[in-house]
């Protein structure tokens, strides 16, 4: 087994929060990620899938210490990730860097894109001005952004070339890990592929490792070596995304590829229509987190959680009903 | 014969900018929608889709230029007295948008607001209005109604106020639902549910759809026809599974190539190299030629007009023929 870059274990973050009345409103327990573990290897991807509220952003913001856990460690490149703000943070930070959904938010706009690019290398004092200019353009010109566009402000350009030189800024020192938090939902398709073929092309060459939040499970699929799925805080299935997209094993992630329409290969899929909204994450369910909308729940599902547990094909599932032939029949039962 | 229930006939739109210089955003649309069908508008954005039909209901304000012809049921809607426009706007056409709760006033409760378009629409008085938006918040699939009513969008959620629109749009009895990108900020799990319901409505009542999306998957699963725009023109228009079986324009075909798949193998993405260019600064011939694969010396000279391809299948560009039977000789090869 390689060893892990990246090594997540049994994170939590919990807060209080209050809610009910304007004076007297009693104090519930938020759980906004609830027992997250996973490894990266060095060079691979991680997608991680799931509707608003699932806590897929709030869990790339605890492996990068953005926020601090309740527990869990998180360790990196075989070390733990050193408190925040502490120059031992500071120092790996360089190696861990981040992009979002909005370029235009992430980027100033009363500085020239060239000079954003370049900020990094300030902030984390490293090398001279003259080698500052050079290893701009370096990198700028490895994204494809045109040597003349350094000049021209964020408003100036379109959101692919945003976007590109958010992926500038970020991978201007090298890091050996990408957390991506939906880096094209906000990009039209034509430019989704041209950002989609950098960052793999940005891999093959450079081996980062990505960490790529979305919602799109297409795109997942497109650039993941494994997907993790979760629902309310927690992974409900993670593996290989093939595996997953094509013979889902939770009913949630069967329901999530159901509800994703094709161009392609149009109604050939079973459809599953989950009933209601995605559950509010301060009101605690017992049992599976899942099971108020779930098409094959069971008595047992109402009152006992289940682990996420490893199944012979290699992925890891939490559904009591995960067995071979068992869920099949739940699911078609269920929509016919 | 009964006339088509909109008629859209080289719709143009201009936009005064603050020098003086006016743009043009739209470039001569022609649409038609039959009753009882389902029409999808696909295209990036700044392709012009939304214009369109903010135009064609003249809710595009004082800076905008509008030219053509639209007719609902035979009247014309461009240039129509306030008034009329009035009686089929938001009654017999009826729109809901991608953001709902920007769309729902956030200081009254969702049954004051469903009152309202039930009095303008229908002319009911208070009491009938209470029972129908009871009843329609039920037809859109809202458990609890009686309570819902007293809510204020805020309590609601994304999908639920979607819902809310939508028994809004539901309130004048519409023949045609404008529907702009309205799945767009919802979760997968949650749009599917919408796009069902919007099915279940159709079939129920027959209501014909337009549906504005830029996900080809959304409108492949949801109309029976579309109409591709690029650059403020429709540049392709056929029957769902011909558009998607056998793309005549480099954009469609360039957009199908550009989108991941959820099954089948894995293929590298083809990406249309460049951005849509902006609408004062359209290239002279087709507007499309500066991104693709096929242009040649008459793409950049001579802008292509829609033409027929196959039956019932038209596109704007000068190789569509040709794509077209090289594509049959691979096919028999």
């Amino acid at each position: 087994m390689t060893a892990a870059l990246l090594e997540v274990t049994d994170l939590k973050m919990q807060y209080a929060v209050r809610r009910g009345g304007p004076f007297f409103g009693r104090t519930t327990t938020l759980r906004a990620v609830d027992g997250v573990s996973f490894r990266l290897e060095p060079g691979r991807t991680l997608g991680i899938v799931g509707e608003s509220g699932c806590g897929k952003s709030t869990t790339a913001g605890l492996v990068l210490g953005l926020i601090p856990a309740t527990s869990g460690t998180v360790r990196f490149d075989g070390q733990d990730m050193p408190a925040p703000d502490t120059p031992a943070w500071r120092a790996l930070r360089r190696r861990l860097q981040m992009v979002f959904q909005d370029p235009l938010g992430a980027l100033d706009r009363r500085l020239t894109v060239g000079r954003q690019i370049a900020e990094p290398l300030t902030i984390h004092q490293d090398g001279n001005r003259r080698d500052h200019a050079e290893r701009v353009r370096e990198i700028a010109a490895s994204v494809g952004l045109q040597a003349s566009q350094l000049d021209r402000y964020p408003h100036e350009l379109s959101g692919g070339q945003r976007q590109r030189v958010v992926l500038a800024r970020a991978l201007i020192l090298e890091p050996s890990l990408l957390v991506c938090d939906e880096p094209v939902s906000a990009l039209d398709v034509s430019i989704q592929a041209q950002v989609v073929n950098l960052l793999l092309d940005l891999q093959a060459r450079l081996g980062i490792a990505y960490v790529f939040i979305s919602h799109d499970l297409k795109v997942v699929r497109q650039v993941s070596h494994d997907v993790a799925v979760m629902y309310l805080g927690r992974i409900v299935e993670h593996g290989d995304p093939d595996l997953l997209f094509m013979t889902p094993a939770h009913p949630y992630t069967a329901a999530l590829v159901s509800a994703i329409p094709t161009a392609r290969a149009r109604r050939s899929r079973p459809r599953v229509i989950l009933s209601g909204d995605p559950p509010d994450p301060m009101t605690a369910v017992a049992g599976c987190a899942f099971h108020p909308r779930c098409p094959a729940a069971i008595a047992r599902c109402r009152t006992e959680s289940p682990a996420l547990r490893a199944l012979p094909d290699g992925r890891r599932v939490a559904c009591h009903l995960a067995e071979p032939g068992i869920l099949k029949t739940g699911i078609a039962h269920a929509v016919e | 014969m009964k006339p088509p229930l909109i008629e859209i006939r080289g719709l143009t739109v201009d936009f005064e900018t603050d020098n003086g210089r006016t743009i043009r955003a739209l470039h001569g649309i022609d649409l038609t929608i039959e009753r009882d069908t389902a029409l999808g508008l696909v295209g990036e954005s700044g392709s012009g889709k939304s214009i369109t039909w903010l135009a064609a209901l003249g809710l595009l304000g004082g800076r905008a230029r509008i030219g053509g012809m639209v007719t609902f049921d035979g009247e014309p809607l461009i240039g129509a007295p306030v008034q009329a426009l009035e009686a089929v706007r938001g009654r017999r056409i009826a729109m809901i948008f991608q953001d709902p709760s920007s769309s729902l006033n956030p200081v009254h409760t969702v049954g004051h607001q469903l009152g309202e378009a039930l009095r303008l629409h229908r002319g009911l008085d208070a009491g009938a209005a209470a029972i129908e938006a009871r009843h329609l918040l039920d037809r859109v699939g809202i458990a609890g109604a009686a309570r819902r009513l007293q809510d204020y969008p805020h309590q609601l959620s994304g999908g639920t106020n979607q819902r809310v629109m939508i028994a809004m749009a539901l309130a004048g009895q519409p023949d045609v639902l404008i529907a702009d990108e309205p799945t767009t900020a919802l979760d997968a799990t949650i749009q599917a549910q919408i796009l069902d319901l919007l099915r279940e409505i159709r079939r129920d009542t027959g209501m014909a759809l337009v549906l504005i999306s830029h996900d080809l998957g959304v409108v492949a699963e949801n109309t029976d026809q579309v109409a591709v725009m690029y650059a403020g023109r429709i540049v392709e228009t056929a029957l769902i599974d011909e558009l998607f079986d056998r793309p005549r324009h480099p954009y469609t075909r360039g957009l199908l190539a550009a989108l991941p798949d959820l099954d089948g193998p894995r293929r590298p993405l083809r990406a249309i190299p460049g951005t849509v260019p902006e609408p004062g600064r359209l290239p002279a011939g087709c507007s499309f030629a500066p991104r693709c694969d096929e242009a040649d010396a008459a793409c950049a000279a001579t802008r292509p007009s829609l033409r027929m391809i196959d039956p019932d299948h038209v596109a704007a560009c000068h190789h569509a023929t040709s794509i077209a039977a090289v594509e049959r000789l691979e096919r028999r090869a």
